[in-house]
């Protein structure tokens, strides 16, 4: 670095260069009290901490208010990833509840940790320091609370990959029962087998499954696939209608242009809304999407709110950032210049129709991300041309026809829409992946090869219809 | 010529995985002609603390996008941003907001 010989006591200081603006302190009024200011929000109010503290606390709740999916009484699972977001999410809830009556937040938290250590590059070590710090912090909430580790996701059952029994149609539990059902919920005593994690045979096969992936953009994909379909699971087995993520707007606004990137364009509603129901039964709410991330990281450190900082996933060594950093970079970037940037594109995320993703049948349904095949039509033009699969050589004549067919990556292909294609193709060998979405793919390919079956064969003796 | 300075210099939200993960650091600036600023700060912790891939943390004389500033527990938009003239006893955060890479 030239800059070097510049630095080194008196007398070598760089000269007075631009300059602009006073250098010096002069704090600005809050907007809403005329106190000092502490901080500039959003759109360049400048804040005390006492009115901040207020307008964030507000804001949780108002977005609570307005969207009303949340039962008096009902469980909700919070997927807390120890980061700025969720950890500011658990203190409104733990603010909610402990309020008076009139303000009070009336739904039963329960919380859930899951543990990447090992696709994020962290010795054994420093895993169960994160897993003991972790595990301290969710057990002075008072709240039950869930460990699970990313290996988990090996041993999923293939049904993650179906919608559940979904409410749609049948109107919701009604106000008596949610409030029944909250009088007779009881603390239970949260899940902590997962504490006493040791890995093995499942953190290799973890290891292999993204080492085997080709770019680190597709690994992303995996990585919040795999925790998705992990604390979707943990709530359908412990009974949580609800689970809230815990997104910001900056992060929202950087999923929007992200998977619009992805070629996910028809789904950036259910993919980055306040409200994801394409798994039926378990609603996905993400409550944060409103606050910027300056705003949560002022709210943490005024505020002390504990966090756990995780590595970023681990890449290859020269390889490409993936896009989800791209975009981070870029868009952040274009703020610095542009002020308005984060919520405008935050703003055109929300005049967004989640139809398009809605998915009636399950032979139109994502294999992987459960939204509607986006795809008809167009298949033969737009697609083929960035989807064609370079199968490994291998010597199909041995294997017993209908099991090969099933276990070849290009038979996935017709399962998958467009954005999951463009993945799943940059994904490892069949033999890597996650055996929950083999055994749901061979499953869904054997029944369209029988729906297939039983259209051909009838059409000989069909009578013709008398009407 | 303006004395030395004393400063808490402090890393959060990830920043401090660029600085062996230690989040607080007491720093004395040396003398020199000019009052300290952020400016300087800044190039004084690219060449003192930052040991390896300074883009992570610097853009330009600037720090990069997604990162904070905290001047004395203070938004450093209020304070003058890069312009603000340091104090004997000032305490500076850096935070990440940023995913990492
Ligand atoms: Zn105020
Ligand atoms: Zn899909």
């Amino acid at each position: 670095m030239c800059e070097a010989a510049e630095d080194g006591g008196c007398g070598a200081g760089p000269g007075p260069a631009r300059r602009r603006g006073q250098g010096h302190s002069h704090p600005r009024p809050c907007m809403k009290c005329g106190g000092s200011a502490a901080l500039i929000i959003r759109v360049g109010d400048p804040f005390c901490r006492g009115c901040f503290h207020d307008y964030f606390v507000h804001k949780f709740r108002a977005m609570l208010g307005k969207n009303r999916v949340i039962f008096p009484g009902e469980k909700v699972l919070l997927a807390l990833s120890g980061g700025p977001a969720s950890s500011a999410m658990l203190r409104q809830v733990q603010e909610g509840l402990s309020r008076e009556t009139a303000k009070k937040l009336r739904f039963v938290p329960s919380l859930i940790y899951v543990d990447e250590g090992a696709v994020r590059g962290q010795s054994l070590a420093q895993r169960e320091q994160s897993l003991a710090h972790m595990e301290a912090l969710l057990q002075a909430t008072g709240f039950p609370f869930h460990l699970a580790h990313l290996e988990q996701a090996l041993e999923l059952p293939a049904s993650i990959l179906r919608p559940g029994p979904g409410r749609s149609g049948k109107p919701g539990p009604s106000y008596k029962e949610a409030v029944e059902g909250f009088i007779q919920q009881q603390r239970q005593e949260g899940d902590r087998n997962g504490g006493t994690f040791s890995p093995g045979p499942s953190t290799q096969e973890l290891l292999q499954l993204f080492e085997a992936v080709e770019t680190s953009t597709a690994r992303e994909e995996l990585l919040q696939m795999l925790r998705t379909h992990l604390i979707l699971q943990t709530a359908r087995t412990k009974g949580y209608a609800k689970v809230m993520t815990g997104e910001s707007c900056t992060r929202v606004a950087i999923k929007l242009l992200t998977n619009l990137a992805l070629g996910r364009g028809a789904f950036l509603a259910v993919d980055t809304g306040f409200m994801d129901d394409r798994h039926g039964d378990v609603l996905v709410v993400r409550p944060m999407r409103d606050y910027t991330s300056k705003e949560i990281a002022f709210y943490n450190h005024f505020f002390h709110v504990p966090t756990v900082i995780a590595p970023p996933l681990r890449t290859k060594r020269r390889e490409k950032p993936s896009i989800h950093r791209l975009i981070e970079r870029f868009l952040l970037g274009l703020q610095e210049d542009y002020p308005a940037t984060i919520s405008t594109v935050y703003r055109t995320g929300e005049k967004l129709s989640p139809a398009p993703a809605k998915a009636i049948s399950e032979s139109e349904r994502c294999l992987l991300c459960l939204c509607a095949l986006d795809i008809a039509g167009e298949e033969e033009l737009a697609l083929e041309p960035t989807l064609i699969m370079e199968e490994p050589e291998e010597n199909g004549c041995c294997q017993d026809p209908p099991a090969a067919r099933a276990e070849s990556k290009a038979a996935y292909i017709p399962l998958l829409c467009y954005g999951c294609r463009l993945t799943f193709k940059e994904l490892g060998p069949l033999a890597t992946l996650p055996p929950y979405v083999r055994a749901e793919a061979q499953r869904r390919i054997r029944s369209a090869e029988m729906e297939q079956q039983s259209l051909e064969v009838p059409q000989e003796d069909e009578e013709p219809s008398k009407s | 010529m303006a004395a030395p300075v004393s400063l808490q210099v402090e890393f959060g939200g990830g920043a401090e995985l660029l600085f062996d993960g230690v989040k607080k650091h007491q720093v004395t600036l040396p003398c020199q002609p000019e009052p300290w600023d952020i400016r300087n700060l800044l190039k004084w912790i690219k060449q003192n603390l930052l040991k390896e891939r300074p883009e992570l943390f610097m853009q330009g004389e600037s720090v990069r996008p997604g990162i904070l500033v905290l001047i004395n527990d203070a938004d450093w938009e209020l304070m003058g941003e890069l312009d603000y003239k340091l104090q004997d006893q000032d305490n500076v955060l850096f935070i990440s907001t940023l995913h990492g890479g």
